[in-house]
């Protein structure tokens, strides 16, 4: 359900992206997922294929996903680590003076239209 | 167009409602209008906790409240009938959060003047509704004791983008494993700044301390 609402967001945009370009359909769509962005990919690509059926652009696009690691940086030692490994709490120094540097990201990297 | 071609975006999905969820809150700042989201899971008292806040708020403040659920409307009947003041149900039509957009539909839908304080009740949930910017002016996020004080571990996200906590249901707290230290320390890491605020919204003990808050928090919003 949560994937769905995101799923629709995408869809406005990638279809917006399509109409602004002046396109006959999109192709394909690369999309980046945080592995702590909240989002199942296995739920996302069910959500999509469900969703494109109402689009104007997309009825044959294909989804790439693309999901990016985790990574936190220490404030004190200045160290990065994985993020799912070590949650907020630096495997280094156990300092949790650490924030999250990539991972949370949902961003449509690109779109292949005609 | 029949070549192929590659468009770059590199756009936020979130970035559309982000957008206008700043714009719904500059035009609820310069009408002096302050939005409190209310986040929390289902059965974490927020229609009575709500329900405290308005009655030691109503002569104070004009005062509306919107209720979203993907159905139904038992919650705004209620809020009326215990307060007295204006309250629409929202149907977010099967989504499990509020966006900005919808925040704006519920904000025109409200009768007469604009109310000087609006309660929103975000859908019962503890994942969608962080992920979405309503345009509030701020956020108040309930946790209540059955709960149990290890979530902000399991939903870091709704507890990243609160401005307070409440911890309800301390009337029930020698009934369960609760700890307030042990809540804290997941808590902080993820937010550092909040105010936490155990209360009863059964009891109304503590209440007063939120209500504090709250008036604190509206003089900042319209100076």
């Amino acid at each position: 359900m949560h994937e769905l609402g995101i799923v629709m967001y995408f869809i406005d945009m990638v279809e917006k992206t399509a109409e602004d370009n002046n396109a006959n359909e999109v192709v394909s769509v690369t999309l980046e997922i945080g592995e702590v962005s909240t989002i199942v990919p296995s739920y996302f690509r069910d959500c999509y294929k469900w969703a494109i059926k109402q689009t104007k652009y997309m009825q044959n696009c294909a989804l790439n996903l693309v999901i990016i690691e985790a990574m936190s940086f220490c404030r004190d030692c200045r160290k990065t680590y994985s993020t799912t490994a070590y949650g907020k709490t630096c495997p280094y120094c156990q300092s949790k003076d650490t924030y999250l540097v990539t991972g949370d990201e949902v961003t449509v990297r690109e779109v292949q239209v005609k | 167009m029949d070549q192929a071609k590659i468009i770059k975006v590199q756009k936020s999905v979130f970035s559309d409602n982000d957008a206008k969820a700043e714009e719904v809150r500059q035009q609820l700042k310069q009408k002096g209008c302050f939005l409190l989201n209310v986040m929390s899971s289902p059965g974490s008292g927020k229609t009575t906790l709500l329900t405290q806040v308005i009655n030691r708020l109503k002569d104070d403040y004009r005062i509306g409240v919107m209720e979203a659920d993907i159905d139904g409307d038992i919650d705004a009947n209620d809020i009326i009938k215990n307060t007295g003041v204006e309250a629409i149900q929202l149907h977010t039509g099967g989504m499990c959060h509020l966006d900005a957009g919808m925040t704006s539909e519920g904000l025109e839908n409200l009768e007469g003047e604009l109310p000087e304080l609006i309660f929103m009740e975000n859908v019962g949930n503890l994942v969608c509704p962080a992920s979405f910017d309503t345009g509030s002016s701020r956020n108040l996020v309930i946790l209540s004791v059955p709960e149990g004080d290890d979530k902000p571990l399991k939903y870091p996200k709704m507890f990243e983008v609160a401005d307070v906590v409440v911890i309800n249901k301390m009337d029930a707290i020698s009934f369960f494993d609760f700890d307030m230290n042990v809540f804290e320390g997941f808590l902080r890491p993820h937010n550092s700044k909040c105010q936490v605020i155990p209360l009863s919204a059964k009891t109304g003990e503590g209440v007063e301390q939120l209500v504090d808050w709250l008036t604190a928090e509206i003089t900042n919003w319209r100076k």
